[in-house]
């Protein structure tokens, strides 16, 4: 066992999913809600020469990925660190 | 210098350069084949799984489809980078920490089970045979069109090629030359985006060209882009760009489908075994994503940037037509390749491009990349460049899958399974009998393809969501989850998905359409409703097996902090 206790492991674990299901809910929301389920609505709104929902489903989304996993792995440095179970 | 030497030349140096560094780093290391990338910075390691990832549906393909299918399209863009965020938080980091090289290695030991590894097996080498034959077709459009020969010459080719590449080498699993690799496809794929936005919107940057005003001198300046091709779309009796014509499920099915396959394919996942830490998967992720974005940004951009140029050249400002004899010679040299052809219907000796009855052209949407250059009369050099990027991105997928099958079947299957007692020679011969295999296989569905590239290598997608992501995610999550449960679940799952996509491509293709199809979903997203009964199979069938042996569920406990990870092992 890496950590001190069993309730160390236990919260490490409810930590990690938590910041996991807090970011899959964005995740969702970017993709499957603005990119489709909502695109109609935000397609409304034009900016610059982008329809909203358009943009999302083709760009938005995809830059949402990337600042997404940066997040998540800045997050879970400092939980390993928290919990000391990183690595060396 | 005309652009077919350019083109030999420019390709000739990519390949060398590759073959260069293969040697260069091989003779630099003694260590073993794949701890060799251990030392590998997360950064190198991410630029090389996107080299490894992007292939000839992404290179060539994907920017025609999305300019064909416009909104729909998005599928695509979304399915292939928002499957990295999955890896990154629910697989990456626990599979990397378990330690082993294979899925199937991964699936063998959580379910502590020689049935689970065979089924995997049968899995991956599904999964990599369907993701093969898209690759092939990719090869072979690339070859014929720069060779001036047909498809199916242009596909034997191809696969003569990625045959020796192969066979070269082990020199797959070295990174340098896949670093080198996507630093060529990005430059090939970027470089004529920037062009054409110049040319059409006057932006340097494509993804603000896109949505920007069309440039002075260029049919319909002053409007927006996106406006204008939704105006030229529908007054040409096409779809609105900007809106599409998939049903909102089908859409959603396919997007989920592509995701979460993307996150269950084999040849990826294995990319992030090789990595130091636990910590070097996560940021290895993030590298991955944000190099595949610099391409999957610029796609749509290219892809919209097309459409209009193909209105504009083939229907004429005026959109009366333009008359054949001054057609320019991009249409006559890909007609040579028979993937654009036209049929003079009502005989006033011009061209006309719609999606009515006045419609008098083919066009193969795998094209539209390879010619954008030529149709934006881009320098010829830039031409040559996009040959040497398409090749580039087909050749290190396909050998990187072509040895996922060769291992799959001469390791995982019958060293590990079926034949434990044979040589390493024996072993040997047995992978390259499967290499070979792969690639007859290959060629025929390459020459004879059930759709266009994106669309085949979609299907591959579709079987690993309903066979590996389900297991996989069970196997971290729920560590009570027994054997009999995953196995049922994967059998249920990919049974149900193939049954499905070889009823409507192979048996029955007539009845393809949306009436016929189980709740709307297309061939192409029923790979989700798999993954959603692989789960539902499983969970009910644990629900009456019991749980999985306590030293198991030990296991899964220890796979989820990175302490105490090593050197991935040896299978």
């Amino acid at each position: 066992m890496a950590f001190e206790s069993e309730s160390h492991a236990k919260a490490y674990w409810k930590e990690n999913l938590s910041l996991m299901l807090k970011l899959l809910i964005v995740w969702f929301v970017v993709s499957y809600g603005f990119g489709i389920i909502l695109v109609d609505v935000l397609n409304e709104i034009t900016f610059f020469g982008f329809k909203l929902g358009f943009w999302f489903a083709q760009q938005g989304s995809i830059l949402t990925f990337i600042v997404l996993i940066f997040i998540y792995v800045r997050g879970m440095a400092a939980l390993d660190n928290k919990y000391n179970v990183h690595e060396d | 210098m005309d652009i077919q030497t350019l083109t030999f030349i420019i390709v000739g140096l990519t390949f060398a350069l590759y073959i260069g560094i293969a040697i260069w780093s091989r003779a630099g290391s003694t260590n073993d084949f794949y701890v060799a990338s251990g030392g590998v910075n997360p950064v190198m390691n991410g630029m090389a799984t996107a080299a490894d990832w992007m292939s000839a549906a992404s290179f060539i393909s994907m920017a025609g489809i999305v300019a064909f299918a416009g909104y729909d399209g998005s599928v695509y863009l979304m399915g292939w980078t928002g499957g990295y965020v999955l890896l990154a938080m629910c697989l990456a980091p626990y599979l990397r920490k378990f330690g082993k090289f294979t899925v199937p290695d991964f699936i063998g030991d959580r379910y502590y089970s020689q049935t689970a590894r065979t089924i995997a097996v049968i899995c991956a080498i599904l999964i990599c045979f369907t993701y093969i034959a898209g690759q092939m077709r990719g090869v072979g459009v690339v070859f014929s069109r720069f060779l001036e020969v047909d498809i199916a010459t242009g596909v034997i080719i191809g696969a003569i090629i990625v045959f020796f590449y192969t066979v070269l080498g082990g020199m797959k699993g070295i990174t340098y030359t896949q670093v080198a690799q996507y630093i060529v496809l990005m430059f090939a794929y970027i470089v004529p985006a920037v062009f054409l936005s110049l040319m059409m919107t006057g932006h340097v940057l494509p993804q603000t060209g896109f949505g920007a005003t069309i440039a002075d001198g260029v049919p319909g300046s002053g409007q927006f882009l996106l406006e204008r091709l939704d105006g030229l779309s529908t007054e040409l009796g096409f779809a609105e760009y900007t809106e599409g014509v998939r049903s909102k499920i089908d859409v959603f099915f396919i997007t989920a489908a592509l995701m979460v396959g993307t996150a269950g394919l084999p040849h990826v996942i294995v990319r992030f075994f090789t990595v130091p830490k636990v910590r070097d998967a996560r940021r290895s992720a993030f590298w991955a994503l944000t190099f595949i974005s610099v391409v999957y940004l610029t796609a749509p951009t290219i892809a919209s940037f097309a459409k209009v140029n193909i209105f504009n050249t083939i229907n004429g400002p005026d959109l009366q037509g333009v008359e054949y004899d001054n057609a320019p010679s991009w249409i006559k040299n890909w007609e040579k390749t028979g993937l654009i052809t036209w049929e003079d219907n009502n005989n006033d000796g011009k061209m006309f491009y719609s999606g009515d009855e006045r419609n008098e052209m083919t066009i193969d949407r795998d094209i539209m990349v390879l010619a954008n250059p030529e149709i934006g009369e881009l320098p010829a050099w830039v031409v040559a460049l996009v040959a040497a990027g398409g090749v580039a991105a087909a050749l290190s997928t396909s050998a990187g899958l072509l040895l996922v099958i060769s291992t799959s079947v001469s390791h995982d299957l019958l060293k590990r399974n079926l034949a434990p007692n044979i040589t390493d020679k024996q072993e040997l011969l047995y992978a390259r009998i499967a290499a070979a295999t792969a690639i007859v296989i290959s060629v025929y569905f390459g020459i004879y393809p059930p759709g266009f590239v994106a669309q085949v290598v979609a299907f591959a997608f579709g079987l690993a969501a309903a066979s590996f992501f389900p297991a996989i995610i069970m196997g971290v999550f729920h560590k009570r989850m027994n054997s009999t449960g995953a196995i049922a679940g994967m059998v249920v799952g990919i049974l149900f998905t193939f049954s499905y996509i070889v009823y409507f491509k192979f048996v029955a293709p007539e009845l393809n359409t949306q009436e016929n199809w189980l709740f709307g979903i297309s061939p192409e997203g029923i790979g989700t409703l798999g993954m959603i009964i692989n789960f539902v199979v499983a969970v009910v069938v644990h629900k009456f097996t019991g749980d999985a042996p306590e030293e198991i569920q030990e296991l899964v406990e220890s796979i989820r902090y990175p302490k105490g990870s090593g050197e991935a092992k040896s299978h």
